[in-house]
C-alpha cells in the first residue's frame, strides 16, 4: 500500500514524494511538540495566545511531559515579549522578527509561520481564532498540506494517544470529533475564552531566531492600519456578564442594563441582533458563534431566547440566570435559575437591590 | 471583469435549533429544513454583481454539492449572476475544506480566466472559515478574508479586512480572493423577473473529469481531517424558577449573584 504526501514544502516550492507507508509511519512519529502561535496585537500577546499556552500544557502533560510547548512568534520587534511567553508556559520561544511583517499579510505570514513548522516538526499546533487567526490558520494548513479543525471547543488525547479535536456545526448544535490521522501538524484554532492561562510564573527559556525566505506577492500593499483601543471591560475579564439580548427593545432600554452591569462590577454582552440593531457598537461584546466565548463566575440572560448560536459561548459560564417573559424560551434550559417575566418589571427592581446593598 | 462566487448551499440556519441527533445511528437529522444560499455568500454575490455593473464582465456562480442542489443555484442566478457551474461527482463526497478548496480552484481554473474569486467569510452550517483562503491558496493568489468593504477599478481591489483590535486596508493588483462578512453591503432580493431570466442562464456542470484537481487530495479519503463520532453539546441545567414579587425576585437573583461570587 501507497501513500502520497506533500512534504519538503518550503514556501514557493513544493515537491510531490511517493513513499513507502512505513517511512510514512517514521516520518509521522519524527513530528513532536506542541507549537503555539503567539499573536502580537495592541503592543502586547494577546489574551487567547496565553490560554493557548496553558492548553498546550494540558496536552503536553497528557504527552507524559515528552514534549516541549513551543511559542512561535512573527512580527517586527517581538523577541521582546518572549518572557511573557515563558512565563505563561512556554519551553522555547521561536521569534521570525523582520521590517516585512511589520503589518499582517495572510502570504507574508502565511509564509513565516510555515518556515517556522517547517523546521520545527511540531505534532500539535495551535492557533487563536482571532480574525487574524482564523485566516492565518487554513492558510498554513494549505501551504503545508495538513488538516485544520476550526473553533475547536475542547480538545482530546485519547488512551491510544491520538489527538482529537472536538468542533461545533449548526450554529454549536451539533458537536463533531475531528482527527487528523495521516498528516502532521495536526492544526487546530480556537477562540479566546475556551481554554485557560496558566498563573504566571517569571522563568527563563531559550529564544531561538528564526528567519526564512518570504516569497509573498508584490501585487499586495498594506496602505492603512487603524487601531480601535477598547474602553470597555472586556468579557473574558469580567466575573459577572449582564447579557441583553433582542428581547430589550430599543437603546434607550439598553442603558439600564449598562447601569445595572456597573452595579454588579461586570460587564455587558449582548446577542448578535442586538448588535445588528446598533444597541451596542462593540463587536466584542457578542457572544457565541461568530463572536466569543465567555466564561464568567455569573451570566444575567436579559431578552435573549437561547440560540445555539448564543449558548454554545455561555455552557462554560459558572452561574446561569435568565429573564424571559416566554415560558418556553430554549435559554431557561441551559439557566440554572429562571424567572419568567417581563424584564422591565424585574430590572428596576434589580437595580433599586443592588443600589441598597451597596 | 470576470467574477467567480463561490456559493454553497446550506440548511437554512434559522432551523438550527431543530436540528437532532439520532441516538441509534448517531448522525444528524435535517429532515423538513429547507436549503438555501449560505448567509454570506448571498453578501458575495452582491459584491460581485456591483462590481460588474460597474466594470462589465461576467459572474460565475462555483458550487460543490449534489445535483439536487440545483434550485439553490438558481436563486444565484436570479439574484444577477450570469452562469453557474455545479461541481458534482461521487468522487468529491467526504471532502474537508482542503480538498474542497482543492476542487473548486480545479474547477474556477477549468472555467476560464477570472480576475477576482469572492467567498463568503464562513458558511452557516460549517463555519470553518477555511475554503476562502484554503482557495487562495490553490490558485495561488493573494487572498485577503474578513472584507467589511471592497472597491475596484477594474485592475486592482481596494479592502478593508477587520481586525480584532481595528482593520487594515489593502490594495491589491487583481487577480485575488476576498472572503466577506455581514458588513460589506446589503445583498439584493431576487425578484421573479429575476428567477425567470435565470432559465436561460448557462447552466454547466462538472464532474471529476472535467477537471484536474490535485488527485492527492480529493473526497474523504483525500482529506486529512477525518470526521469521528457526534454529539449534542452538553448544556442542560436544573432551571429551577424564581418566583415572587419583582422585589422578591431581584432580592433572590442578587442573593444567587453574591453567592456565586459576584461583589
Ligand atoms: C451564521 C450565524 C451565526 C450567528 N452567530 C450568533 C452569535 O455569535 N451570537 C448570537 O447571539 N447570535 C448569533 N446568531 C443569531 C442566532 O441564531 C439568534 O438569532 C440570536 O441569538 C437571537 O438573539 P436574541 O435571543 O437576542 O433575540 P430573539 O431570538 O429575538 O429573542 C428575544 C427574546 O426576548 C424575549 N423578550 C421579548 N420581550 C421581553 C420582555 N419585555 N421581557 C423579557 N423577555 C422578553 C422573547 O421572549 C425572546 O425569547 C447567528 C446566526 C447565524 C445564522
Ligand atoms: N461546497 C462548496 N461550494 C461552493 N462554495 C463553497 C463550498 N464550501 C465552501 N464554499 C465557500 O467558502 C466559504 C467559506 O466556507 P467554510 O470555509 O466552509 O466556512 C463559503 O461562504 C462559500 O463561499
Amino acid at each position: 500500500m501507497e501513500i502520497q504526501e506533500k512534504k519538503n514544502i518550503y514556501v514557493g516550492v513544493q515537491t510531490t514524494q511517493t513513499r513507502d507507508i512505513r517511512d510514512f509511519m517514521m516520518e509521522i512519529n519524527s513530528y513532536k511538540n506542541i507549537l503555539v502561535f503567539a499573536e502580537v496585537g495592541d503592543d502586547k500577546v494577546c489574551e487567547n495566545s496565553l490560554e493557548l499556552l496553558g492548553e498546550a500544557n494540558r496536552l503536553k502533560t497528557m504527552r507524559n511531559n515528552d514534549s516541549w510547548v513551543i511559542a512561535a512568534m512573527v512580527g517586527n520587534d517581538v523577541k521582546k515579549y518572549a518572557p511573557t511567553l515563558f512565563g505563561y508556559g512556554a519551553d522555547k520561544v521561536v521569534a521570525f522578527d523582520s521590517p516585512q511583517l511589520e503589518n499582517y499579510r495572510s502570504d507574508l505570514y502565511g509564509a513565516a509561520l510555515a518556515g517556522i513548522i517547517n523546521a520545527y516538526h511540531p505534532e500539535i499546533v495551535l492557533i487563536g481564532a482571532t480574525a487574524l487567526g482564523s485566516e492565518l490558520a487554513p492558510t498554513v494548513a494549505a501551504k503545508l498540506r495538513t488538516g485544520l479543525a476550526a473553533h475547536c471547543t475542547a480538545l482530546k488525547i485519547l488512551e491510544n494517544g491520538q489527538f482529537t479535536q472536538v468542533v461545533p456545526a449548526f450554529g454549536g448544535k451539533v458537536l463533531g470529533d475531528i482527527y487528523i490521522p495521516n498528516h502532521r501538524p495536526q492544526i487546530a484554532s480556537i477562540k479566546a475564552g475556551i481554554t485557560k492561562k496558566l498563573d504566571f510564573v517569571q522563568k527563563d527559556g531559550v529564544v531561538e531566531d528564526f528567519s526564512c525566505e518570504l516569497k509573498g506577492f508584490d501585487r499586495m500593499k498594506v496602505v492603512k492600519v487603524e487601531k480601535v483601543h477598547e474602553t470597555c471591560k472586556s468579557l473574558t475579564e469580567a466575573d459577572c456578564i449582564v447579557v441583553g439580548g433582542f428581547g430589550i427593545g430599543s437603546k434607550e432600554e439598553w442603558t439600564k442594563l449598562e447601569d445595572l452591569a456597573s452595579l454588579l462590577n461586570g460587564a455587558n454582552g449582548c446577542t448578535r441582533p442586538v448588535l445588528d440593531a446598533g444597541w451596542v457598537s462593540n463587536e466584542k461584546a457578542m457572544i457565541g458563534t461568530s463572536g466569543i466565548a465567555v466564561r464568567p463566575k455569573a451570566y444575567l440572560g436579559i431578552g435573549v431566547s437561547g440560540a445555539a448560536h448564543h449558548t454554545c459561548g455561555i455552557k462554560d459560564s459558572g452561574l446561569i440566570i435568565s429573564i424571559n417573559k416566554d415560558e418556553n424560551a430554549p435559554i431557561f434550559a441551559c439557566s440554572d435559575y429562571k424567572v419568567v417575566a417581563d424584564y422591565k418589571k424585574i430590572v428596576p427592581a434589580l437595580i433599586e437591590e443592588l443600589k441598597s446593598r451597596k | 471583469m470576470n467574477i467567480a462566487v463561490c456559493v454553497k448551499p446550506v440548511p437554512d440556519s434559522k432551523y438550527y435549533d431543530q436540528i437532532k441527533i439520532d441516538p441509534v445511528t448517531k448522525t444528524w437529522d435535517r429532515s423538513g429544513i429547507p436549503t438555501v444560499i449560505s448567509d454570506l455568500d448571498k453578501h458575495a454575490l452582491e459584491a460581485a454583481i456591483s462590481i460588474k455593473e460597474k466594470h462589465g464582465g461576467k459572474v460565475a456562480v462555483f458550487t460543490m454539492a449534489p445535483p439536487t442542489m440545483k434550485d439553490t443555484i438558481m436563486q444565484a442566478l436570479g439574484m444577477g449572476a450570469d452562469e453557474a457551474y455545479l461541481i458534482s461527482d461521487r468522487a468529491f463526497a467526504g471532502s474537508d475544506t482542503l480538498a474542497t478548496s482543492n476542487i473548486l480552484a480545479a474547477a474556477i481554473r477549468k472555467a476560464g480566466n477570472f480576475d477576482l474569486v469572492i467567498t463568503g467569510n464562513e458558511s452557516d452550517d460549517g463555519s470553518t472559515a477555511q475554503v476562502s483562503a484554503q482557495l487562495g491558496e490553490w490558485l495561488e493568489m493573494p487572498h485577503v478574508m474578513n472584507v467589511t468593504k471592497i472597491d475596484c477599478d477594474g485592475s486592482s481591489i481596494f479592502v478593508t479586512a477587520k481586525q480584532d483590535n481595528g482593520s487594515i486596508d489593502y490594495e491589491i493588483g487583481l487577480p485575488a480572493v476576498v472572503g466577506v462578512t455581514r458588513k460589506v453591503n446589503k445583498p439584493r432580493f431576487v425578484s421573479i423577473m429575476g428567477l425567470m431570466k435565470a432559465k436561460q442562464k448557462p447552466f454547466n456542470v462538472f464532474t471529476a473529469n472535467d477537471i484536474e484537481p490535485d488527485p492527492n487530495f480529493v473526497g474523504l479519503k483525500g482529506s486529512p481531517t477525518q470526521p469521528g463520532g457526534i454529539a449534542s453539546p452538553e448544556m442542560g441545567r436544573k432551571s429551577e424558577k424564581i418566583d415572587g414579587t419583582p422585589e422578591e425576585i431581584a432580592k433572590r437573583i442578587v442573593d444567587e449573584l453574591y453567592k456565586a461570587g459576584i461583589k
